[in-house]
């Protein structure tokens, strides 16, 4: 088996099915051509962009190209964490704690892998670390969206319960256990049930990726393998940080909830 | 002796006031004029300016879950955070028995805390409410809207209750719309004024 690279002919031609979906949004006026479009083009775009700074990184092989790339997605998780939350907390410190959770989580989570599993010199080699870092980042990130989300919104809903929980003496821990366990529990879902149906309805995006590139299957289920754990655990570490931060600013240092501290929900973003 | 000083409640101005052991203040004033707000602050609910001292002791010195053990509100509309009541009574704490008379004391039985809480009407959970907030003996009870939901014969029940409550020594801040109970059972009245009106009027009058 060999890799077979693409030409930009090839991509015209894949580009043919989109063109067939933006045929569809005219017949039935879906009024979606512009958005396909933007989509498309931007995604073209980005990825073109990401390829050929990651092609820099890995031929410089110096290890500040390397933090600063890490450094832009730990930007963009915060940026993307944030955007997702529909009642989110006021100030910075909502981008704070979205781009730190999964960042910390995930980098811990990846240098480990490098380090330790794969075992690549140096423990920083941007050729492992960033593609790993990204993929982990990216699911703890989905993770956090949901256990913030959850938690903010229950908390919003059960003011009424939460606060006759601490009229009768209970602290915020206490007050607040059933909402946290939920967010956890919610955060934790995507990746049990991506674990729980890898490869039975696609492949897995990498090992697809190794497959198409050549690679021995078995060594590519290897590898998807050490992700899926790597990420479950990573997730994990994130969304029980973030449930817990957010529990934190929830409450204060008198028990009390403090549902002032989340923004106003923007009346055109509460139904879409 | 609850002490409240210089506590301020926005718009209100800074409000002072001590009520003993055993005695009933009721608090009156129009929807929005800060009723439930002030019962709130007592217990510590929300952060409000002000000093509040619980014989002697003042709310910062006492961990919160302390202090809302000795002094406890009872919100309007009770929150429930499972299935049935019983849950919610912190089964551990809670001497049986007792529970049982003070239950059949407000008109309920036992069997009602195993209802499923949807199935409650609003006058039952009101008073299963109430029933609860007595649980741990608090030194202060502040009952907002105790009767609101109540139909006369459970409203004098309730009434009778919180008279007991009085002989027994504790303190009672009431947040009520009803002139009557207010007449009744408090040794004092607090009138707060409607929104944007500055002057506080409390009429201090005895039964």
């Amino acid at each position: 088996m060999t890799y077979v690279p693409l030409t930009p002919l090839d991509l015209g031609l894949a580009a043919l099915l989109l063109l067939l979906t933006g045929g569809l949004s005219l017949a039935f006026r879906l009024g979606l051509e512009r958005t396909i479009l933007i989509s498309a083009v931007r995604m073209c775009v980005q990825l073109g962009v990401v390829a050929l700074v990651l092609k820099l990184v890995f031929e410089s092989g110096s290890m500040l190209a390397t933090a600063a790339f890490a450094l832009m997605m730990l930007l963009a998780t915060a940026y993307e964490v944030v955007s997702r939350q529909e009642r989110r907390f006021q100030g910075p410190v909502s981008h704070l704690m979205g781009g730190a959770a999964p960042f910390m989580a995930g980098l811990v989570a990846s240098i480990f892998a490098v380090s330790a599993i794969i075992g690549a010199e140096p423990w920083w080699s941007p050729r492992y670390l960033l593609p790993i870092l990204g993929m982990i980042v990216g699911n703890a990130l989905a993770g956090v969206t949901l256990v913030l989300d959850t938690i903010t919104s229950a908390a919003s809903r059960e003011r009424a319960a939460i606060e006759g929980r601490l009229a009768l003496g209970a602290t915020r821990m206490d007050a607040l256990q059933d909402v946290l366990r939920r967010g956890l529990k919610t955060g934790l879902t995507p990746i049990l049930s991506a674990m729980a149906v890898a490869g039975l309805v696609s492949l897995p995006g990498m090992m697809t990726g190794q497959i198409l590139a050549g690679a021995d299957p078995v060594d590519a289920m290897t590898y998807q393998v050490m992700i899926m754990f790597l990420i479950a655990g990573a997730t994990g570490i994130a969304v029980v940080l973030a449930g817990l931060v957010a529990v934190a600013l929830l409450t204060d240092d008198r028990h009390r909830l403090r549902l002032d501290r989340l923004a106003p929900v923007k009346p055109n973003k509460q139904q879409s | 002796m609850l002490r409240v000083e210089t506590l301020r409640i926005a718009p209100l101005p800074s409000l002072t006031f001590e009520v003993a052991g055993g005695e009933c203040l009721a608090v009156e004033g129009v929807s929005g004029s800060g009723k439930t707000r002030l019962l709130r602050a007592i217990a510590d609910l929300d952060p409000v300016a002000g000093l509040i001292f619980l014989d002697g002791a003042e709310r910062g010195e006492v961990p919160a879950p302390h202090w809302r053990g000795l002094v406890r509100y009872v919100a309007a509309e009770p929150g429930w955070w499972s299935d049935t009541p019983r849950a919610t009574f912190a089964p551990d704490r809670v001497d049986t028995g007792k529970l049982e008379r003070q239950l059949a004391n407000v008109g309920l039985t036992p069997l009602h805390l195993d209802r499923d809480i949807a199935l409650l009407s609003t006058g039952e959970r009101s008073r299963l409410a109430f029933v609860r907030a007595l649980q741990g003996e608090p030194n202060v009870l502040l009952l907002d809207e105790p009767t609101a939901s109540l139909d006369p014969a459970s409203t004098a029940l309730v009434e009778e209750q919180i008279r007991f409550q009085l002989f027994a020594g504790r303190t009672v801040l009431l947040a009520t719309h009803d002139a009557g109970l207010a007449q009744r059972l408090a040794h004092t009245r607090l009138m707060l004024p409607k929104p944007r009106e500055t002057a506080i009027a409390a009429e201090a009058g005895t039964r």
